[in-house]
């Protein structure tokens, strides 16, 4: 078992979608929301992730894939 | 002594110990270190910093890390100079420069890193990492070959040659990522939990941030001890320009300006802003990576995060983590955020050049090209107390420049060379 923080950010088409409900149901993979800013053109969520590393990794590759930005939480490290 | 009462979150207020942590446990948000001021104002004083040494550790009382005997470089106390001939072109009389660009690994990173490194080695870190698109490699490497312990540097397979040289010299361990930069990000964010390593932008990222805030003191001190009336600054995650303005605000609640009173740094000492520091805080981004000039411009709520596509790869920080935070700076200041198109850059690199024999990167492009529409707009007015902040070297993205290589090519006789010279004329 496994944790990962990190930060998804909508745009505006995706603000509604339930991505954060369906990366729960479709994975194994427990959510939990920390820190949200959601607006009606865009919003971001701060959550922490708690499964295995694989089924994590799965369940941050099919977010990715609906067009949410998945960011590390921890600063920018590519930095110069 | 570093004079130190802890880290607080800069969202919900919490309050840790000072140690190698940089996300609140509860809410996720950023830590902030947290000083002592009451003590630092019986120690610091004009005197006691011109009476140290010429480097950032002559401001050792207003950093989080003990500065009797710091991984030092010889990061800082750069030059400020006055801008004769960029002045004159571009119609500003009380120009001045801050060359960061002579720093010992060339880039102002030289300031973050010293810090980070000294903490680092205070709790007890033998590697220090990081990943890095150039300057911060060069950097680190450079620090840990001066503290003798192990530098650990990530880097994209695809960085330009030069830059590579440049961190590879010091002889890390430099691991090529065979990846993007977002790439190398992730991988390294998963291994700042699993490595006992001092990660200098991100569980050391507190205590070197606020390296940056000696840019502010620098410029103040060069100054005679007073402040600008704008500052031009270069922008990638937004941490650098709100440390300048700390830093100011910092001089003045400390009474260390020339007829400033000191006052209290109320409840908040990441937001507190003396009525005494009036300087613009003006920010350039690349037209190509402008998340934090777009969100100020477009009146944004949010800095939306971009897909950085910028020759400037210095600035390329596409999800900036100070970015709403900058905002705030800049619109406390009274000042102003600007996307320099890409096709501007090389030509304010070259303006630089030319007129005041300066080579900067591409990122030093930016600023000056951003100060060339800050003063054609009028938002600077001619006679105006003006500081451009120069932060990294040419020498690092000459790919950028090589179409200025263009000699004058003769045979090895007079003739030859009167030939073509005069017609050159």
């Amino acid at each position: 078992m496994g944790k990962q923080r990190v930060k998804f950010t909508f745009e505006e088409e995706l603000v509604k979608q339930p991505v954060i409900y369906e990366l729960g149901r479709k994975f194994e993979v427990v959510t939990n929301i920390r820190r949200a800013d959601v607006g009606e053109e865009v919003g971001w969520v701060v959550l922490e992730l708690d499964g295995e590393e694989t089924e994590i990794k799965r369940g941050l590759e099919w977010v990715s894939s609906t067009g949410v930005r998945v960011d590390p939480l921890g600063g920018d490290v590519i930095d110069g | 002594m570093a004079f130190l009462n802890g880290l607080k979150c800069r969202e919900c207020g919490r309050e840790y110990p000072a140690e190698p942590l940089n996300v609140c446990d509860f809410c996720f948000g950023p830590l902030e270190v947290v000083y002592d001021y009451a003590t630092i104002s019986e120690v610091v004083s004009q005197d006691s910093i011109a009476a140290g040494p010429l480097s950032i550790w002559r401001y050792k009382d207003l950093l989080p890390a003990e500065g009797d005997d710091p991984v030092d470089i010889m990061a800082g106390y750069t030059p400020l100079i006055k801008a004769r001939g960029l002045g004159k072109t571009l119609g500003l009389n009380n120009l001045y420069i801050k060359n960061d660009s002579v720093n010992p690994s060339f880039s102002f990173k030289d300031r973050v890193v010293s810090v980070a490194a000294t903490k680092a080695l205070e709790f007890g870190y033998e590697t220090i990492a990081c990943a890095s698109t150039g300057n911060l490699a060069c950097s680190v490497a450079a620090h840990c070959a001066r503290a003798g312990v192990r530098a650990v540097v990530f880097i994209p397979s695809n960085l330009e040659k030069g830059k590579i040289i440049g961190a590879a010299i010091y002889n890390p361990v430099l691991v090529s990522v065979d990846g993007t930069y977002d790439q190398v990000n992730r991988l390294c964010s998963e291994l700042a939990d699993d490595y006992p390593w001092a990660f200098v932008n991100i569980n050391m990222r507190p205590y070197y941030a606020e390296g940056s805030k000696t840019l502010g003191y620098e410029v103040a001190e060069q100054l005679d001890w007073r402040l600008p009336d704008h500052v031009v600054v270069p922008s990638a995650s937004g941490a650098m320009f709100t440390k300048i303005w700390k830093g100011f605000n910092e001089m003045a609640c400390l009474g260390l300006l020339d007829g400033v009173a000191s006052s209290s740094f109320g409840v908040d000492q990441n937001t507190v802003h003396h009525p005494a520091v009036t300087t613009k805080m003006h920010m350039q981004q690349a037209e190509g990576c402008s998340p934090i000039a777009a969100a100020w411009n477009n009146n944004q709520a949010q800095v939306i995060p971009v897909r950085p596509d910028s020759i400037a790869k210095s600035l390329a920080i596409g999800n900036p983590a100070d970015g709403i935070y900058a905002i705030k700076v800049i619109e406390r200041s009274g000042g102003s955020a600007y996307a320099v198109p890409e096709s501007d850059i090389v030509d304010g690199i070259k303006l630089l050049a030319e007129t005041e024999g300066i080579f900067t990167e591409t990122a030093g492009g930016v600023t000056v090209s951003g100060l060339k529409h800050l003063a054609e707009s009028g938002a600077i007015k001619p006679d105006e107390l003006t500081v451009v902040y120069i932060t990294g070297n040419g020498l690092k993205t000459q790919e950028a420049v090589e179409q200025v290589v263009n000699p004058l090519s003769i045979k090895p006789s007079i003739s030859s060379f009167e030939a073509i010279f005069e017609g050159a004329k």
